[in-house]
């Protein structure tokens, strides 16, 4: 456990929004098969060799997917959580950006997607690679959003996929995990990077996902044990805390 | 009160066979019966005020049934010009009641005279029980009376038969009217009510009601209120019976600190079910109830039949404790406020209420279940169970003795509700805006609804009110070239029907007895359902903790799906549930009296000498504080430093002060580690010395306790509150954003629950003046966080606050600390939490 700033590069230098990664922000060092990356308390992760950033589960278009059902959602999620992993890419810069599956809720979202939300998702895009992961949401590649489609992605000692496996050197998502911690009789819940040496499942990044709790028996059978680690997402930093010590729902 | 000779020209109004029937069965018409007829042959609607006991159910159909057998009459000379005798003329009185066995009971009793003087009268009842077959006949071929509950009449205002089914309604009784207008089942129905108001302009209604502080409201509540000033129904005003004899039990045992149990006056009690017929003991917590049946059953030597009554009980259970009560077969009845309304007993001959009274006039009301006959006083014992819910008690006797009444004062309209009737009258037939703005405005809650607001209730309903608006495709109504909104499909119409009402109950989860699981054994299925628990109750267990529910010591074995398996077991201790059915706040004229009391020490003579004697030495050891005025002790002990102060606003008002003092403490450095509230105090500990600060002129009580924490604090707090969320959740439900849940639906519902937390943060990101967010607000302000009465509180106490430095633990500060360790400790959950967390760790670890 040893938090420190992991913020390489372009630190000190803002965006015309004036960026809230820049400063008093630190990222948390996970090591996942001996190969080193930054956990971004916003809920992305970087492996500043690759100049890659991921991100799990946007469930891009869900509340308009549930409109279309007739409960009506609010529409802000999908501007909301492009705007987040736009501020995650203008701050990392990153040559590539993986989308780890669920990266719009149904078959049916990229066509729903406002034309300002699909201009900016566009705008990010621009001179970079962007890779969409498919997921059990989203199977099948979608026409309109670009970037590219496959079902894994192995670089080097890490493999990207959507459901996780438990393989060595797996980064993935699906599972949404939260952990709750109490201290004093008070407890929190929040989204969290579950990890050990090997493997890691990353925190769902869109805005309207719910979480499964890290106790939970999926979390176990994956991890083997309950030996794995919690890394909580804090405003401007992560809290790792060990599973065993986070309460079950 | 109309003078006397009026009463003879009224009682002219009474045909002679309703005078013989009344003989035939020893009564007398009584005056307010009489009276009512008479509003109601004068085309009048009219407020009945009654206590129980008086008649108020039969005055309240009296004139219908006179106005039936003249038409009954006339129905039979239509007969011989070929009309069918069986055809009714149509729905001639529609019965609203709070409560679905209420309303199947009236009916019961209403046959008696219908039978007896051989009326043509069809009466039927209709409840979500009633078969879908005879409610649609029911549509179609309405009864002369209906009688119903106001989720069942929404249903059916929102159907295309409700012109023709009301065109010819004459009268509308509303019972218990009083329990009704506190809720928003109370907006839904005078919803409804405006709609009726409108399909049959003849109409008149009758208000049935105990006693109340503001009648002016009810009376508005039963007319249409016109755009400018308002307008009030008649009152009638009953004669009172005779005063209630209520006394505290002097108890000989030690008065408690703290707690509700009342453990020590059992005995006590026991001995008064013995020596009277039936008794009715009325708790304020299921869990109160559960022990106290439990308790009285361990000493039972008598084999007295005591039964258990509460929500949480299965229905079938519930009545069968009903029935065993109206047939006289029960010594005792241990309730909780599950039979606070409901059907009358002759027998009962003591009211016992244990714990604190809360209110007068709901003291008034559980006080009038006993005796029913006016001509005798009722007897009640209170039985406070600790030494604060004496001065309670006391101040309630003494607030019974003068009839003060401390009714909540009308609503203002919920716009949740607005949103669910607007869907309704949209599913019913298609509707112009600017009529429907004008009806609604008709509804005494909703008098003075902004146009503002009633339209963007209906661009909610529409597509969800959004300032992006995207959802026009998915609308739910649309407005077509004629003006009028309708539904876009019939699916709408369908979920409006499934999701109608206002009740949204905690998540509940059936409770299944099983026999105890033997090592390694599948858990067996198929049990007895006891009843339901909340969900968040049954989170707070492991497996093989043992509970009290339904009377007996329980063990937790499972969680199947949606029902949690328990087994018996011959536990003597078991973990007393923590879980709270029904909890009142202390009501604020309670409150003010209660405060008074403490500051004369004069008027103690009436109190019980242990309690005189602790408040003497509260006087020696610290101070009592004035009437209006707020004291606020600090002392040290065990290392932490102590603030307490006692506002006497109810729990709900002091959780959310503690909540928002934590939170400035915190910002003055002074640590704070929690606090516990009671109904009368509020203890905040941490680890600055908050005495010392005072005394230092370094930290300012007028500043920490100023209005101003209802601002940015506030603001803060709501953010991540839970209790807030839970209040959002329902406002979403009610206002048909989020769906109710329903059996085999179960895999779905924890994601619902997350969703409207969700909701919550992205509407609180995006669109604060959201509707439902104003809803949500609307009801925190009065419900679970109270919010206006700790506003009220802290301008009272503007300049008025006293500092008392101490060097230990004051005896009134007593009560309250002893709650730490039963009560739930509070604090924000935040990111310092998590350093703290974490930090603490990493010191573990580092040494």
């Amino acid at each position: 456990m040893n938090p420190s700033s992991a913020h390489s590069r372009a630190s000190g230098t803002p965006g015309k929004e004036g960026l809230p990664l820049s400063r008093g922000r630190t990222g948390h060092i996970i090591a996942v098969s001996s190969v080193t990356l930054v956990a971004d308390p916003a809920g992305a992760l970087y492996w500043s060799e690759q100049g890659l950033l991921a991100v799990a589960d946007l469930h891009l278009e869900k509340g308009s997917s549930f409109a279309a059902r007739g409960v009506l959602l609010p529409p802000y999620d999908t501007a909301a959580t492009l705007a987040r992993l736009a501020r995650l890419v203008t701050h990392y810069a990153p040559r590539c950006v993986i989308a780890l599956g669920d990266s719009f809720h149904d078959g049916g979202g990229p066509a729903r997607l406002a034309d300002t939300d699909r201009e900016g998702l566009r705008i990010m895009q621009r001179g970079r690679e962007w890779i969409w992961i498919t997921g059990n949401h989203d199977p099948e590649p979608a026409t309109g959003i670009g970037g590219s489609f496959t079902g894994a992605l192995t670089l080097g000692a890490l493999t990207f996929r959507h459901l996780p496996t438990g393989a060595a050197g797996e980064i993935s998502g699906h599972l949404h995990p939260v952990a709750r911690v109490s201290h004093r009789g008070r407890a929190v819940s929040r989204r969290c990077f579950a990890a050990d040496a090997t493997r890691m499942v990353m925190p769902a990044f869109g805005e309207f996902t719910g979480g499964l709790n890290v106790r939970d028996a999926m979390f176990a059978d994956l991890f083997g044990t309950l030996t794995f680690m919690a890394h909580l997402l804090g405003e401007d930093r992560l809290y790792a805390f060990a599973v065993k010590r986070c309460l079950p729902d | 009160m109309e003078p006397a000779r009026n009463l003879l020209d009224i009682r002219s109004l009474l045909p002679d066979f309703f005078g013989h029937w009344f003989a035939s069965r020893g009564w007398q018409p009584r005056a307010h019966q009489l009276e009512l007829l008479a509003k109601a042959r004068a085309g009048r609607s009219a407020l009945l005020i009654a206590p129980t006991g008086g008649g108020k159910t039969l005055a309240g159909f009296l004139p219908t049934l006179v106005e039936l057998s003249e038409r009954g009459a006339r129905g039979r000379n239509l007969k011989s010009t070929g009309r069918a005798l069986t055809r009714s003329q149509g729905l001639h009185t529609l019965y609203i009641s709070p409560l679905k066995a209420l309303a199947v009971d009236i009916a019961r009793n209403l046959e008696i005279p219908v039978r007896e003087m051989s009326l043509v009268v069809r009466l039927e009842t209709r409840t979500g029980d009633t078969p879908a077959s005879k409610r649609q006949r029911q549509r179609r071929d309405p009864p002369d009376i209906l009688l119903t509950t106001p989720e069942q009449l929404a249903l059916l205002l929102a159907s295309a038969d409700a012109p023709y089914m009301f065109s010819t309604l004459k009268r509308v009784v509303l019972d218990e009217l009083h329990s009704l207008v506190t809720s928003k089942r109370g907006d839904l129905l005078s919803l409804a009510l405006a709609r009726l108001f409108a399909l049959a302009p003849q109409i008149t209604t009758v208000g049935l009601s105990a006693t109340v502080a503001e009648p002016d409201d009810l009376r508005r509540f039963l007319v249409p209120q016109p755009p400018q000033g308002k307008a009030h129904a008649d009152l009638v005003v009953a004669q009172a019976g005779a005063q209630p004899n209520v006394d505290m039990l002097d108890t000989e045992e030690h008065l408690p600190w703290a707690g509700h149990s009342a453990r020590h006056a059992l005995g006590e009690i026991y001995a008064l079910i013995k020596t009277h017929k039936t008794t009715l003991i009325f708790v304020n917590t299921r869990s109160q109830a559960e022990f106290l049946f439990q308790e009285l059953w361990g000493m039972n030597d008598d084999n007295l039949a005591i039964a258990l009554h509460h929500g949480s009980l299965d229905v079938a259970q519930r009545r069968r404790v009903e029935d065993a009560m109206a047939a006289g077969k029960l010594r005792a009845v241990v309730c909780t406020s599950s039979l606070d309304l409901g059907v009358d007993w002759g027998d009962v001959d003591l009211v016992i209420n244990v714990g604190a009274p809360k209110g007068c006039s709901r003291l008034l009301q559980r006080i009038g279940r006993s005796n029913h006959r006016l001509d005798e006083p009722s007897e009640a014992v209170l039985v406070p169970a600790n030494r604060f819910e004496v001065l309670e008690c006391r101040a309630a006797i003494d607030a019974v003795a003068e009839n003060a009444q401390d009714t909540p004062p009308l609503r203002t309209g919920a716009l949740d509700v607005l949103a669910q009737h607007i869907l309704g009258r949209a599913v019913g037939a298609p509707f112009l805006s600017d009529e429907l703005f004008a009806e609604v405005r008709a509804a005494a809650p909703y008098a003075a609804l902004a146009r503002t607001d009633f339209d963007a209730a209906v661009d909610f309903v529409a597509t969800g009110g959004y300032a992006l608006k995207a959802y026009e495709r998915f609308a739910k109504i649309r407005q077509g070239k004629d003006g009028r909104w309708r539904i876009t499909h019939p699916r709408v119409a369908q979920r409006y029907r499934m999701n109608v009402g206002t009740i949204v109950e905690a998540d509940m989860i059936k409770v299944r007895l099983v026999r105890s699981r033997r090592s390694g054994a599948v858990v067996p299925r198929g049990g007895r359902i006891l009843g339901e628990v909340e969900e968040y109750f049954i989170e707070t267990l492991t497996v093989g903790d043992t509970f009290v529910f339904a009377g007996e010591i329980l063990k937790y074995e499972a969680l199947v799906e949606d029902e949690v398996y328990v087994s018996r077991t011959d536990a003597t201790d078991p973990k007393v549930p923590a879980y709270e059915g029904g909890k009142f706040p202390l009501s604020t004229y309670l409150a003010a009296r209660v405060r008074a009391l403490l500051a004369k020490p004069e008027a103690w003579h009436a109190l019980p000498e242990q309690v005189r004697e602790w408040l003497e030495i509260q006087r020696w050891r610290s101070m009592l504080p004035k009437a209006g005025d707020l004291l606020v002790e600090t002392f040290p002990r065990a290392a932490k430093y102590y603030l307490v102060c006692y506002p006497f606003e109810g729990r709900l008002a002091h959780q959310t002060f503690g909540m928002l003092l934590t939170r400035r403490l915190e910002r003055a450095r002074l640590r704070p580690l929690g606090f516990v509230a009671n109904e009368y105090a509020l203890a905040v500990w941490g680890l600055g010395d908050v005495g010392w600060r005072i005394a230092n002129g370094d930290l300012s009580l007028a500043q920490l306790f100023d209005e101003d924490m209802l601002g940015d604090d506030l603001e803060a707090w709501l953010a991540e509150s839970a209790l807030m969320k839970r209040t959002f959740r329902s406002c979403a439900i009610i206002a048909g954003l989020i769906e109710k849940r329903f059996p085999g639906e179960e895999k779905s519902r924890r994601q619902l629950t997350i969703s409207t937390d969700l909701v919550y943060d992205v509407l609180r990101k995006h669109q604060v003046d959201h509707i439902l967010l104003r809803a949500a607000r609307a009801d925190a302000a009065t419900g679970l966080l109270d919010i206006k009465r700790l506003g009220e509180m802290l301008s009272r106490i503007k300049g008025r606050i006293v500092h008392k430095a101490l060097d230990h633990v004051s005896p009134l500060s007593v009560p309250v600390l002893l709650e730490i360790g039963r009560e739930t400790v509070y604090g924000e959950a935040s990111d310092t939490l998590l350093a703290e967390a974490a930090d603490e760790l990493i010191k573990e670890a580092m040494g």
